[in-house]
């Protein structure tokens, strides 16, 4: 038998939930058709999902495609067809793929396993990203290495701590339904092993009374903490706090079962959502709007 | 002996030559080992110059694997050798990652600039920030000179003067204290 998720039109990290929700009750073995043909647009986030999603089912699942145009030719740009193919039996044809690297979207979506492929995106987004923050959402030229920077360091989660391979994408666009301005997205999405169990395996520690997906996402997210015994470790999401701070940005990081978010004044979400619909790996995103006069 | 280290070259020539940024901390690691065993060729005392000027990016990862990690056994009772240490090249960027890591371990290090002017970055007291300068400004001396200078007591300034060699911030030859960075 083969179980039918609904992807909702619009996939963003919120809406994503909807889908977890339909695939909680189910086991990981149990055949599922990702049905996407209602589709018609999804961020970064909920497209580094999908994959995400994918690589978490022990059979391998079904996908169908959007079936407005506009939304197949935007996820091909993405690149999401070159991977989805591998990942999931699409429904249909697939969509003719175009070539890597010849896209208008700031940053393909892009595979992470290995130290290398950082350097590469790095140097990829270094060349698109400068014309695109300064003119386009108005930040600081100093921006733009920051920037660079906090993609290094997320992509990073995923070679230091997963354990698997696992997904990166940036895009801009503007976010016309919470903020009415343009923002730069970046989603880094992993079926690894998750911050608790991350945290579990460090040497030598005593679990407390209270210790769950929540409480090790406020460990590693909010006090810096690291499955490394060494004092120099933490400092990566230390600096994509800092760096989202600075430029009025957000970062919601999901893990496991719970959901922290550094919440700027613009957005209305929660810090903590916890109870979620259980979900393995880590999935990261962090988004920083447009400037505007007075900001 | 004053040895010249240029990242940049280093990172191709150990990680991969299609590199310019320092990111990753397999790439710090690799770059720090390349440092470390150039250095253990190098006999007596020596200043070693460590140029940032081509590298692009620096992440936090990086900066703590390359900078911090080869620091932190120099700053020990028992130091590897008689090394010390200036950086040059550092862009704005550059010491956004730099500082905090030195924060994190309560490291501080000289950093020339542009025109060739030194300057301490990192954790440094402000009796330390205050002797290392007038070390600097008198262009070395004895304590009760450098005392003199920063306006801090002999008994204290022997004592900060000891701490700052001990982080490789100063070096004593003979009676005389002299500022890592100084002009030679």
């Amino acid at each position: 038998m083969t179980t039918v998720i609904n992807v909702p039109p619009s996939l963003d990290d919120v809406t994503f939930e909807q889908v977890l929700d339909q695939i909680a009750p189910l086991p990981a073995d149990e055949k599922i058709l990702v049905d996407a043909r209602h589709a018609r647009w999804a961020s970064p986030f909920g497209l580094t999902a999908l994959l995400t999603l994918a690589q978490t089912r022990a059979e391998r699942a079904a996908f169908a495609p959007p079936e407005a145009e506009e939304t197949v030719s935007y996820w091909n740009r993405t690149g999401f067809f070159r991977h989805a193919t591998e990942l999931f039996d699409i429904v249909g044809s697939a969509p003719k793929q175009k070539p890597a690297g010849e896209s208008d979207v700031l940053l393909e979506i892009t595979p992470i396993a290995k130290s290398d492929d950082v350097h590469e995106v790095v140097g990829r987004i270094q060349q698109k990203a400068q014309h695109i923050l300064t003119r386009e959402l108005n930040l600081d030229a100093k921006a733009t290495m920051g920037f660079a920077m906090t993609l290094s360091e997320a992509c990073q989660n995923i070679v230091e701590h997963a354990g698997r391979g696992g997904w990166v994408a940036v895009q801009t666009y503007r976010w016309t339904k919470r903020l009415g301005r343009r923002v730069v997205v970046i989603a880094v999405c992993d079926a690894g092993v998750g911050f608790r169990q991350s945290l579990e395996s460090a040497p030598g520690r005593t679990r407390s009374d209270r210790w769950d997906d929540a409480m090790a996402l406020e460990e590693a997210v909010v006090r810096g903490v690291s499955r490394f015994r060494d004092p120099g470790r933490g400092q990566g999401l230390a600096g994509v706090r800092r760096y989202v701070g600075r430029w009025d940005g957000k970062l919601s990081v999901r893990s496991g079962t719970a959901r922290i978010a550094i919440v700027p004044s613009w957005d209305e979400d929660v810090a903590l959502r916890e109870g979620l619909a259980p979900f393995g790996g880590a999935q990261m995103q962090i988004t920083i709007p447009e400037r505007t006069a007075g900001r | 002996m004053i040895n010249h280290i240029d990242l940049s070259t280093v990172l191709r020539r150990t990680v991969c030559d299609l590199y310019s940024n320092l990111v990753t901390r397999p790439t710090g690691a690799a770059v720090r080992t390349a440092i470390e065993t150039q250095l253990a060729e190098l006999g007596g005392r020596t200043v070693t110059v460590i140029d940032f000027s081509n590298v692009g990016l620096l992440d936090y990862s990086c900066a703590d694997e390359v900078v911090a990690k080869l620091l932190l056994p120099y700053c020990d009772d028992c130091p590897p050798r008689d090394a010390y240490f200036v950086f040059r090249g550092m862009s704005e960027t550059h010491l956004d990652a730099l500082e905090h890591v030195l924060e994190r371990h309560r490291l501080a290090l000289v950093l020339q600039g542009d025109g060739g002017e030194p300057t301490l970055i990192g954790a440094v007291s402000e009796a330390e920030r205050r002797a290392w300068q007038a070390t600097l400004g008198v262009g070395g001396g004895t304590s009760r000179e450098i005392g003199g200078a920063a306006g801090l007591a002999m008994d204290e300034v022997e004592m900060v003067l000891e701490g700052l060699a001990r982080r490789r911030l100063t070096m004593r030859i003979d009676d005389q204290w002299v500022a890592v960075g100084a002009p030679l």
